[in-house]
């Protein structure tokens, strides 16, 4: 199982503190089964989109703001390096929010007729945590990135 | 779902090869499935879950959207100015309605 490469992103052992967490919680009959399920879901999706291949540091700026007051609705742009070309591009994006209900976000799918592997959008991130991108190259290669978002009112449930 | 209006930001002209953005908003409360409601019962799902592009009748760039994406989704993104001709932008809901907006540009 690849993991979620690099010290921004999920490893095996950051999913056992989580999971070591939310049995506590659990336990403690606070009921936060949830995050550990979809944290495992998370990597399951990620596990199938890699299919194998490695994960590699780099390319991609993911812009996010360090505090969101508003969980609803949280600015996102992404931009990946590349030339954009018939030969040489970005084939698509995924973005997840690991602790979510559902943590894939979206994906976005590029073509040399794009330009620029650029997207902006606004998303909802129901609690603090960590937003991953994920980009598939025209070759075949895969890059990634996290970055925490800390969430003052949470935005999903409502 | 019936009156989604949405707003689209083409450029009108631009030169041959020019990478230009378009920006765009849909009004859609995106119900994420999550939320319940006064009576305490789940509040269905119904999101607009793709998007896509096209330019003179092929597709440029296209999206999957899942329940994290927030109502009144925004998007920004980018295409190539190839030749003077429509832009044309879907929305698809869960419900099967799907949303269009298209604009002229003009390449010099």
């Amino acid at each position: 199982m690849p993991g979620f490469a690099h010290d921004s992103s999920i490893g095996r052992r950051d999913m056992l503190v989580v999971t070591g967490i939310g049995l506590v919680l659990t336990t403690a009959g606070l009921g936060l089964p949830r995050a550990r399920a979809d944290l495992a879901a998370m990597q399951a999706r990620l596990d199938e989109l890699a299919a194998g291949r490695a994960l590699q540091a780099g390319r991609i700026m993911l812009d996010l703001p360090e505090v969101a007051e508003n969980g609803a609705t949280v600015p996102l742009a992404v931009e990946i390096e590349s030339p954009m070309t018939g030969d040489n591009h970005v084939k698509a994006l995924y973005l997840f929010a690991e602790r979510n209900p559902h943590p894939e976000v979206a994906s976005f799918h590029f073509t040399p007729r794009s330009g620029r592997a650029m997207v902006a959008t606004r998303i909802r991130l129901a609690e603090s945590q960590r937003v991953h991108a994920l980009a598939e190259m025209s070759d075949g290669s895969l890059f990634t990135v996290a970055r925490e978002v800390q969430v003052t009112i949470g935005g999903c449930g409502g | 779902m019936q009156n989604v209006k949405a707003r689209i930001r083409v450029p009108e002209r631009a030169k041959q090869g020019e990478i230009i953005e378009i920006k765009t908003l849909i009004a859609h409360p995106m119900e994420s499935g999550e939320r319940t409601d006064e009576a305490g019962s789940k509040v269905p799902r119904q999101i607009i879950n793709r998007f896509v592009c096209t330019y003179d009748g092929e597709v440029v760039f296209s999206a999957d959207w899942h329940p994290s994406i927030s109502a009144n989704p925004y998007l920004a993104f980018t295409t190539v100015a190839t030749k003077s001709g429509e832009i044309v932008l879907s929305w698809t809901d869960d419900d099967g309605s799907v949303y269009l907006a298209s604009a002229h540009i003009e390449v010099e």
